[in-house]
């Protein structure tokens, strides 16, 4: 008893015993390890020799040499090439569309004074509560034409009311001397925004871009939904058929006569389809955790 | 002179604020046309519940049905009681499983004294959280499949081969455990933020009482969480009708309906997929006012327990 209130406290904790401490340290360890290890052994498949994938079977962690063969066929110009232009379209056009939109709403909406604000603020809100179903949104998608259409996969989720309600908690904190000022300059709103306060929002736009090309980037069951014409699937739909479902990938669907085995193939797609999104993401991290916290507090 | 501004102001018309206000309405405009568009334009889509919805006819053109369409949820169809049994059973795995996951993450990750392995932890737990449904059912493939890194060890090695993906009794727990796979670490963050919220002189004062750990963790940190894991659980509760669509879509066709069939995957099977389109928004539209309901209900009861809840009144 004694010995526990003489133990070194660190803010008020007192530090644990050893055994405590290497408990921790191996239930962290097992967490993480079961996170990196996919990872490690997709990468390492996709350039392994074609002997060793062979040899064990399937996945490889430690490559014995590295060859890009797969992804010398995956860019040679087939279905693989063409559903990476698609999903690299639908994740820039989209997340330039999303933000224009998503800033100019949330900025209205920041305005004090709007006599507008209050009741477009409740519709998007309340838009947070429910989700519409999969059948009505189906025939609005219809109904606007978007069937088969690439744009089905931007235009249905351009609007995130979620993000549109960070972006307004981060206008309100803007201090309210620089929009008077500019005002009292002769700036209209429209110069007020896109001089005054867009560049003194960067951190903020560069987060909730980032958000919105993740989600297109990763879209897949609008894509499934929506579009039957096999060339205008992303790339997310592409790994379903040949990674999941583990449809074969001839010469015919890769376009090049190079065929490497399939598992490395395989690996090579989801490769692509994840380094994107491994190179945004020390960015992302660095400042993801102030977004949500904005948004679940001021929301 | 705020004060007179703001007078003048309640002085004009509605018509003459808005015709002042034309700038930012243009701004607000294509951002609530889109909200609108597809949130709230699709609710009119739900009388097709109650029609027999022919696609080529159109909406208007589609005969009136009733409550015909309903038939399967109150005459208990076989198929649909499938898919709400399934979808009861993977809710409550969530509720147990998922949901405290993060809470005890959060825990592990808040009691460690080094700063530094505590980022380099979140950095790598965080991760899967940005991987699409796509990619995490693949890496569970290449993982735990027939032919994955585990199957081909235990091969090598001339031990029994572990039957995971596909096998249909399995199901329920590989889907758990795909979704504390890649969320787990994401949801800490919440957590994370409330303990550091938690003043840190209650620790020390605890202590100086003599207050061991688990006292101490009792005492000063759970309550410290007792409103975010509230708000968050009714948030759960709210979507616990819906358990991860894209998820179940990409694995139903390796263990059969049977097993995987859930309320969202029955109205896409039956809308999309084969046609019956009256049938399939009937039941989209109940799961969504059920989820409604519940949300306001959990709401309620946050508030008589004296808890803020979602929203406030």
């Amino acid at each position: 008893m004694t010995r526990t209130v003489q133990r070194r406290l660190v803010n008020g904790v007192p530090m644990p015993g050893w055994p405590m401490r290497i408990f921790k340290g191996l239930v962290l360890l097992v967490f993480c390890a079961a996170v990196i290890v996919p990872f490690v052994g997709v990468i390492s498949t996709s350039v392994a020799p074609n002997k060793q994938i062979n040899e064990s079977g399937g996945l490889v962690l430690f490559p014995d040499s590295v060859n890009f063969n797969a992804y010398k066929s995956l860019f040679a110009g087939g279905v693989v090439t063409q559903a990476l232009f698609v999903s690299v379209f639908v994740t820039v056009v989209g997340t330039l569309l999303s933000l224009t939109v998503s800033c100019l709403l949330a900025y209205a909406l920041a305005r004090p004074g709007f006599s507008a604000g209050r009741p477009i603020l409740l519709v998007v809100l309340f838009s947070m509560l429910f989700s519409p179903g999969i059948i009505p949104t189906y025939l609005v998608v219809k109904g606007a034409g978007l069937l088969d259409s690439i744009w089905a996969l931007i235009v249905p989720t351009m609007v995130s009311a979620f993000n549109v309600i960070v972006l307004r908690a981060f206008f309100m904190n803007l201090p309210n001397e620089i929009t008077e000022s500019a005002r009292i300059d002769g700036a209209g709103e429209l110069k007020t925004f896109a001089y005054i306060v867009m560049p003194l929002s960067k951190a903020v736009l560069s987060v909730i871009g980032l958000f919105y090309a993740v989600a297109y980037w990763n879209a897949f069951f609008s894509a499934l939904l929506y579009l039957n014409d096999s060339k205008l699937w992303p790339l997310q739909l592409v790994l379903r058929t040949y990674v999941i479902n583990d449809t074969q990938l001839g010469s015919a669907e890769l376009g090049t006569e190079l065929l490497p085995p399939q598992a490395s193939i395989q690996m090579a797609i989801l490769v692509i389809s994840i380094v994107p999104i491994l190179l945004v993401y020390p960015f992302l991290q660095r400042h993801f955790a102030k977004g949500v916290l904005t948004g679940a507090v001021k929301g | 002179m705020l004060q007179r501004s703001k007078t003048r102001t309640q002085q004009l018309s509605l018509g003459r604020r808005l015709l002042r206000d034309r700038v930012l309405l243009l701004f607000a405009l294509p951002g609530t046309a889109l909200i609108v568009a597809f949130h709230y334009l699709p609710l009119l889509g739900n009388v097709i519940a109650f029609k027999d919805y022919q696609p080529f006819l159109g909406i208007g053109g589609s005969d009136w049905v009733g409550w015909e369409n309903f038939a399967v949820i109150f005459n208990g169809d076989p198929a649909f009681l499938r898919a709400l049994k399934n979808t009861l059973i993977l809710t409550s795995l969530q509720s147990v499983f998922v949901f405290p996951a993060p809470i005890l993450l959060a825990l592990l990750l808040n009691s460690l004294f080094s700063e530094r392995i505590k980022r380099i932890a979140q950095s790598i737990l965080y991760l899967p959280h940005f991987m699409s449904w796509v990619i995490v059912v693949a890496l569970f493939q290449q993982m735990l499949g027939g032919s994955g890194l585990l199957n081909n060890y235990l091969r090598s090695h001339d031990l029994a081969t572990l039957d995971i993906i596909g096998n249909s009794e399995l199901f329920h727990v590989l889907l758990t455990s795909q979704i504390i796979w890649k969320d787990t670490g994401w949801a800490t963050i919440l957590f994370l933020a409330a303990l550091s919220q938690i003043d840190s002189q209650l620790y020390e004062a605890t202590s100086v009482d003599g207050a061991s750990r688990m006292k101490q963790l009792w005492h000063v940190t759970l309550p410290g969480l007792r409103g975010i894991i509230i708000l968050l659980f009714i948030l759960r509760l709210g979507d616990s009708l819906t358990v991860g669509f894209e998820q179940i879509i990409l694995q139903q066709a390796a263990v059969g309906r049977d097993i995987s069939e859930v309320l969202d995957t029955y109205v896409y099977n039956n809308g999309v997929i084969a046609g019956a389109w009256g049938v399939a928004a009937a039941v989209g539209l109940v799961k969504g006012i059920v989820g409604v309901i519940l949300v306001l209900a959990a709401n309620k009861v946050a508030h008589i327990f004296g808890e803020q809840g979602v929203y406030s009144r």
